[in-house]
């Protein structure tokens, strides 16, 4: 039984090929890419194979959305993130990456980039956090200094999700170090502009399967055309993607927790205690209840939040960040409460519920902590009381 | 060059385990959802690829069975298949091997491919004997086990046929039945583009008045075999463990039961 959200036949289509990918491809594949931290590019393949790169980028540009990408694009997040929560990052990943093109740039960068990634022939990436810039996105120091048509990159970004493995990078860098925040802009960097290298790889303790990689500029020079909107609007676009992304997040918070609580609920069944199954004593009963109704309302809270960001192409500011919040909270603690219910089993690598748990604590920390989060929805609870005086 | 390939397809029960009701000995299918016998998967997949492999070459699905068959014809579309054709009429209902091969012959005749690609066997029937069968109707040449195409042309083909001890190559001039094995290749998901486009291409239903059959030859009154009773066989009791302190002793044991049981 699942609820209705009122999808369309396509949007039904879209969800049940991520199901069907997550369950072939993911799902055998998960435990591999976990313990050897490598980027799980034959299901990536498939996924592109599927065409479910398209699902966020509308048809004039080579994909599937018709005004619903992000409801589509939580839709895939979710069904893979049921299975895996870091496989299903190198799809949000270019999600994000995506986002400042969709939603910023002009038509002419739009058809340059959008295609290659609906077909899945190039992933993305999104590039905003330096080692002394995480929360305080607005303490960047990743410098692009005009010369004549072009812009000289200089600078090291940290934590960059698909670093490596995506070709197309969305980059903020400062352009007028005199005007604060109003001073970044965002470029697009692809992989392979001279000056342009990838750092570190960071050894990390979930979503494994997902490359977090330094990027590294070296007067790295890009032509002037590859700005997405104009010179001082990169906070604007990176604050316009977090709006439009973070339902994403959610989802991807969600599909984990959705995941471990079926994978709870069977173990439950099956577990023999006392002459009986575990699932028959009331404790866990109402402890799956509990979990079940939470992953309920974050599902509906997302959905919801998604569709007003679709249409009208409003923001939704203070929803995309409780979507975010609510979930990735909801789902660190079901996971450990389907820890709880598979017991010290649970607690073995050879079981994949500790996974689950390792991949949702992520969700709490990026795209801005849930401590940011609580500070945008009170923020937005103070100013429209204030605009009701 | 292009060819005009023919998969036959047979929705099956999703199940390997039939279930079989003792009373009326017919399969159960309350609550079993119907697939596309997995085997096909193989032979619809090959299709596509050769269809890739060799432009303006086009993949039809050819099925015999009730109009839920659709479905399954559906899903062949949604991972590259053309054209689907559903064979489905009261007359050919409660057909044998020889009956079904000679309607889907029939059936051929109007379609005149290139190559026609079964699969080795069903699943449910499982006898394997349809593929030839078609052959045998139509006077083509047969390949079964089949887990190669390593070359094709209009003329000819050149296949790896899979063997228990190795593998035959076989040159068949076409047009030909062949019957691939799961070796064959690995079978795609398919894609949202495939999954739309399935959604809008009609099911072409032939019943026995698109034909050119004989009707003595259709359904149960053209089947020289009838299944007289279809079970599923008793399961074997665990075996013994003969324990002992050593061989010599376990050996005793052994001989002094096969004398009681009037073995030896
Ligand atoms: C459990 C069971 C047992 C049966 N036993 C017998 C039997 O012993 N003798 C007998 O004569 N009949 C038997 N039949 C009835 C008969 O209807 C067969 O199911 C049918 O002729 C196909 O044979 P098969 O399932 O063995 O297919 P196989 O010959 O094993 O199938 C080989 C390939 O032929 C193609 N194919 C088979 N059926 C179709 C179809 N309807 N439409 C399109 N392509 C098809 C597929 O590509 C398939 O992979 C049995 C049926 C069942 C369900
Ligand atoms: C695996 C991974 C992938 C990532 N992928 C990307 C990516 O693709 N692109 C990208 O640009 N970035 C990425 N990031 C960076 C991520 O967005 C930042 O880690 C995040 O924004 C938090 O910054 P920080 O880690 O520097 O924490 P800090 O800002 O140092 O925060 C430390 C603690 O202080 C709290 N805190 C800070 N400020 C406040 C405040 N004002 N009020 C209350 N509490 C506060 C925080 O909530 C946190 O608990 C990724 C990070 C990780 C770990």
């Amino acid at each position: 039984m699942e609820l209705d959200f009122g999808f369309n036949e396509e949007q039904l289509m879209i969800r049940d090929l991520a199901r069907q990918i997550a369950k072939e491809k993911v799902v055998p594949a998960r435990a591999k890419y976990d313990e050897e931290q490598k980027f799980p590019w034959d299901v990536i393949n498939q996924i592109a194979a599927s065409d479910l790169f398209g699902v966020f980028i509308d048809t004039e540009y080579g994909g599937c959305a018709e005004g619903n990408g992000i409801t589509n694009m939580c839709i895939v997040t979710e069904e893979l993130s049921k299975a895996c929560g870091g496989i299903a990052l190198a799809f949000a990943g270019t999600g994000l990456g995506t986002l400042p093109i969709i939603l910023s740039a002009s038509e002419e960068q739009k058809q340059k980039y959008l295609p290659d990634i609906a077909s899945g022939k190039r992933l993305a990436a999104f590039g905003l956090t330096e080692p002394n810039a995480g929360s305080d996105a607005a303490a960047i120091r990743t410098t692009a200094v005009k010369d004549g048509d072009d812009y000289i990159i200089n600078g090291t970004k940290q934590w960059i999700t698909n670093g490596g493995d995506a070709e197309i990078y969305t980059v903020f860098a400062v352009t007028d170090k005199t005007k604060g925040a109003r001073g970044a802009s965002c470029f697009v960097v692809e992989l392979g502009t001279p000056g342009f290298s990838i750092g570190k790889k960071e050894d990390k303790f979930g979503i494994r399967a997902s490359s977090t990689t330094e990027l590294i500029f070296e007067d790295c020079r890009v032509p002037a055309t590859d700005m997405i909107g104009k010179p001082g609007t990169g906070f604007m676009t990176a604050m316009k993607t977090f709006d439009a992304s973070r339902p994403g997040v959610g989802s991807q918070a969600l599909g984990i927790a959705a995941g471990a609580l079926e994978l709870a609920v069977d173990y439950s069944r099956e577990r023999i205690q006392f002459g009986k199954p575990v699932s028959s004593n009331q404790g866990l009963q109402w402890m799956m209840a509990d979990m079940a109704m939470q992953v309920e309302a974050a599902r509906a809270l997302i959905y919801a939040t998604a569709r007003t960001i679709d249409n009208p192409k409003g923001r939704a500011t203070k929803f995309s960040a409780m979507s975010k919040c609510f979930a990735s909270d909801m789902s660190v603690q079901v996971c450990l409460d389907a820890i709880q219910i598979f017991g010290g089993y649970g607690y073995m690598k050879e079981y994949p519920i500790e996974k689950y748990l390792r991949d949702a604590k992520i969700t709490q920390i990026y795209e801005g902590t849930n401590q940011i989060q609580r500070d945008e929805i009170a923020s937005a609870l103070i100013k429209e009381s204030a605009q009701r005086k | 060059m292009a060819l005009n390939i023919v998969v036959c397809m047979k929705q099956v029960p999703d199940t390997t385990e039939v279930r079989i009701n003792p009373e009326t000995n017919t399969l159960i299918r309350d609550g079993v959802d119907s697939i596309i016998n997995p085997f096909d998967t193989y032979a619809i997949e090959e299709a596509v690829r050769l269809c890739e492999r060799v432009e303006g070459s086009k993949t039809t699905i050819l099925s015999m069975g009730p109009p839920q068959v659709e479905s399954s014809l559906k899903d062949a579309l949604s991972v590259g298949a053309d054209e689907v054709v559903l064979l489905s009429d009261r007359e050919f209902a409660g057909a044998d091997t020889w009956a079904t091969s000679y309607t889907l012959a029939a059936a051929m005749k109007k379609l005149k491919p290139d190559l026609i690609i079964t699969g080795k066997q069903a699943i449910d029937g499982d006898t394997a004997q349809v593929g030839p069968g078609i052959a045998v109707h139509l006077d083509m040449p047969q390949v079964c086990y089949v887990s190669k195409i390593r070359e094709i042309n209009d003329e000819v083909a050149i296949v790896e046929r899979l063997l228990e001890d190795g593998h035959e190559v076989v040159e068949v001039k076409l047009p030909a039945v062949l019957t691939v094995v799961k070796e064959i290749n690995e079978p795609r998901l398919p894609s949202l583009k495939g999954k739309m486009k399935a959604k809008k291409t009609a099911v072409t239903v032939w019943t026995n008045d698109d034909l050119d059959t004989d009707p003595e030859c259709l359904g149960l009154t053209g089947s020289p075999t009838q299944v007289s009773k279809i079970f599923s066989p008793p399961k074997r009791g665990g075996g013994e463990m003969i324990d002992g302190e050593n061989a010599q002793e376990k050996a005793e044991t052994v001989v002094a039961k096969l004398k009681e049981l009037q073995v030896i």
